[in-house]
């Protein structure tokens, strides 16, 4: 009956659709945010541990560690080899002379570990160069960018050749890479360990973290552990080290909330509009269904019937909702919103979508299975 | 036009042959009265709400439903009319007395079975046809057929033939709301008869529709209910339909005050047609009604 009631089955769907939509495209905008607080342990492809002070809450709570802790973790059984990193904010002069804040990664000077996950122009290597250093893409584009040719005109991105102040030490680019974007979004530049010690400001301890490769056929809890017991430092898998940053973020910034009362809104009001118009689709017809009931159908016929009607405008409104939310994300691809669609996601939202359709046809059901057939005759 | 049930639920029982040489009307109806009881309700009580809003709205309802009958409860408003034949029909519990239906108590039936029961042997014909308006009309007859489990291209196959047997056969494709009110009816009675029904219900079936299309409605019921094993119960405010009746059984205030017998002269002549053909049949030359015997 719902399948040809074209007002309503189209609102009923629209209900689903801007419930499956809001919930999908909400949720892939947090996944796709919080995936950028952890981008830099993610564009570390090398490393399976990574070691640090056992204060340290998230990647950018940097707790700087004393140099010799790099030996000690060497020595632990089962570790393959361990590099150290430096991460520090270090302000970048511009050509126009205003500071910008910038990411600096420091490498191992001898196998430059943890380097980018992809150049776009230069090569890793030539940060063995004097004053080397890489900018990400996005920086070298956008922030880090040189003032226009002309009053008004595009600004200028960095080019390999180009050179920088770096908290007033000269830096030469020798490269530009793609890099995941970071939840900061502040310019990601890389160099080797040593030099970014040099440009950083001077302070007792500069190791921030110990990036540890694990002996082949090595179980990473198991190392992890030795290192903790041997060390006294925290040791964590690359995806514990993700899930830490995640729940930082989580446990201590509003974005779940805000993201979670978008979500909820969407629930609320697709169930509100679906329900309602489910509903009203229901009392509409409750004379064609008494008269079903009069005529001897069963009550589990009806209830099939509506669950049928449910479950398909769920499905097309879901489907509908689901692709409007990738077509906006495929929309926003290489610009700086953040988002990312897992599997996962489409599940939520479909639970989501079933709980709606399983709400309203419950509110239907009441009504159609507590009707008396006799009403049929009650005009 | 005649229309009979393609799939009878039950054997119908032989109509007796009218008396020869005896009025048409009396033999007609005497046949109509031997025939054995389809419904049968004794002191039917049934009341609606409780205490001072307590309505009774069958205060002891004793009638009889004769097999083949065409029975019409007639009176004023609130009288119970509806009450009984919703009771009747199984879609309404009676408070007490007693009620069989071909034969079962829905008392005792138990809902289910009750549902099942009218899926099987009743058949529903509304005041205003309640066709569902988003099918089209052959979906709207196949439905009995698919609640009784038939598939749906059968059910429909049989639907189209029993719509093209009322006169509808080019219109199968239609929704209702593209009919006018005497073809809306003459589906909703094909969507009464597709899944022989042994029990027909009317709730005012010529009460949306002006006398000539009422008369029409009324002759296609009246042939169904013609010497089968169909009974036919009609409530109606109509009393231009009321020649069309075996018996008139009027209602007041929760009780049958009189039952009314002796067929009307529509009956008659639908009755003296069905025999002249069957006489035509048998080889000999049909009775005719006698003249004093019309209304």
């Amino acid at each position: 009956m719902l399948f040809r009631d074209a007002a309503k089955y189209f609102g009923i769907v629209m209900g689903v659709t801007l419930a499956s939509m809001v919930i999908t495209q909400q949720g892939a905008i947090f996944v796709g945010l919080m995936s950028r607080t952890f981008a830099l342990i993610a564009d570390m492809g090398d490393p399976d541990i990574w070691v640090m002070d056992p204060k340290v809450q998230f990647i950018d709570d940097v707790k700087p560690l004393q140099a010799t802790e790099l030996y000690r973790v060497r020595g632990v059984e089962g570790v393959a080899w361990a590099a150290p990193l430096y991460k520090g904010l270090i302000r970048a002069r511009l050509e126009n002379g205003q500071f910008q804040n910038c990411n600096v990664i420091g490498l191992d000077d001898a196998t430059l570990a943890g380097g980018p996950p992809a150049m776009v122009s230069g090569r890793l290597a030539d940060l063995r160069q004097a004053d080397a250093v890489i900018v990400d893409s996005v920086g070298a584009a956008g922030r880090l960018a040189r003032a226009p040719a002309t009053p008004g005109g595009p600004r200028i991105p960095l080019r390999v050749g180009d050179t920088m102040e770096l908290n007033d030490k000269r830096a030469v680019l020798v490269g530009i890479s793609s890099n995941t974007r970071s939840f900061q979004s502040q310019p990601t530049i890389y160099t080797t360990y040593s030099r970014a010690t040099v440009f950083a400001p001077r302070e007792r301890k500069q190791l921030s973290f110990i990036l540890v490769k694990a002996a082949t056929g090595e179980d990473q809890a198991a190392l992890c552990d030795r290192i903790g017991a041997a060390t006294g430092l925290a040791a964590y898998t690359s995806r514990e080290f993700k899930w830490k940053t995640v729940s930082y973020f989580v446990d201590n910034t509003g974005i779940p909330i805000n993201f979670g009362i978008a979500v909820g809104l969407g629930f609320v009001i697709g169930t509100v509009i679906t329900g309602f118009m489910f509903y009203s689709f229901t009392v509409d017809n409750l004379r064609y269904f008494g008269t079903l009931k009069a005529m001897g159908a069963s009550d589990g016929t009806l209830l099939r019937m509506i669950l049928l009607q449910a479950a398909v405008v769920g499905a097309i409104g879901w489907g509908l909702g689901v692709g409007a939310a990738s077509l906006f994300g495929r929309s926003a691809e290489g610009t700086p919103l953040a988002f990312r669609l897992p599997w996962q996601l489409l599940f939520v939202s479909g639970s989501a979508v079933l709980i709606i359709c399983t709400l309203s046809a419950m509110l239907s059901i009441r009504k159609v299975i507590s009707l008396e057939p006799a009403v049929v005759f009650k005009g | 036009m005649t229309i009979h049930p393609i799939h009878p639920a039950g054997p119908a029982d032989p109509a007796p042959a009218p008396a020869d040489g005896g009025p048409m009307t009396r033999s007609a109806a005497a046949a109509v009265q031997d025939a054995p009881i389809a419904v049968r309700c004794r002191a039917v009580t049934k009341t609606y709400g409780t205490g001072q809003s307590a309505v009774r709205a069958l205060r002891g309802v004793d009638i009889d439903v004769h097999k083949g009958e065409l029975l019409m409860l007639v009176g004023p408003s609130g009288c119970g009319k509806t009450t009984l034949i919703s009771v009747v029909a199984g879609v309404l519990d009676r408070d007490g007395g007693d009620c069989t239906v071909l034969g079962e108590d829905f008392a005792k039936l138990g809902p289910a079975k009750t549902t099942a029961f009218r899926a099987r042997n009743v058949g529903f014909v509304f005041q205003s046809f309640n066709l569902i308006p988003t099918l089209t009309i052959a979906e709207n007859v196949s439905v009995p057929l698919l609640i009784n489990g038939v598939g749906r291209a059968e059910a429909l196959r049989r639907a189209k033939e029993l719509l093209g047997r009322v006169g509808l056969g080019d219109r199968t494709k239609d929704h209702p709301n593209k009919l006018s009110g005497g073809q809306q009816q003459r589906v909703a009675i094909s969507r009464a008869l597709i899944h022989g029904p042994r029990l027909l219900v009317c709730d005012e079936p010529t009460s949306a529709l002006d006398h000539a299309t009422g008369t029409k409605v009324m002759e296609l019921l009246r042939e169904v209910a013609s010497g089968g094993d169909l009974s036919l119960v009609v409530v109606t405010h109509d009393q231009r339909i009321y020649e069309f009746a075996d018996r008139v059984a009027e209602m007041d205030d929760g009780r049958v005050e009189r039952i009314t017998t002796g067929l009307g002269h529509k009956t008659a002549e639908i009755h003296a047609g069905r025999e002249a053909a069957e006489a035509m049949a048998r080889g000999r030359a049909p009775a005719r009604p006698a003249a004093g015997d019309r209304p």
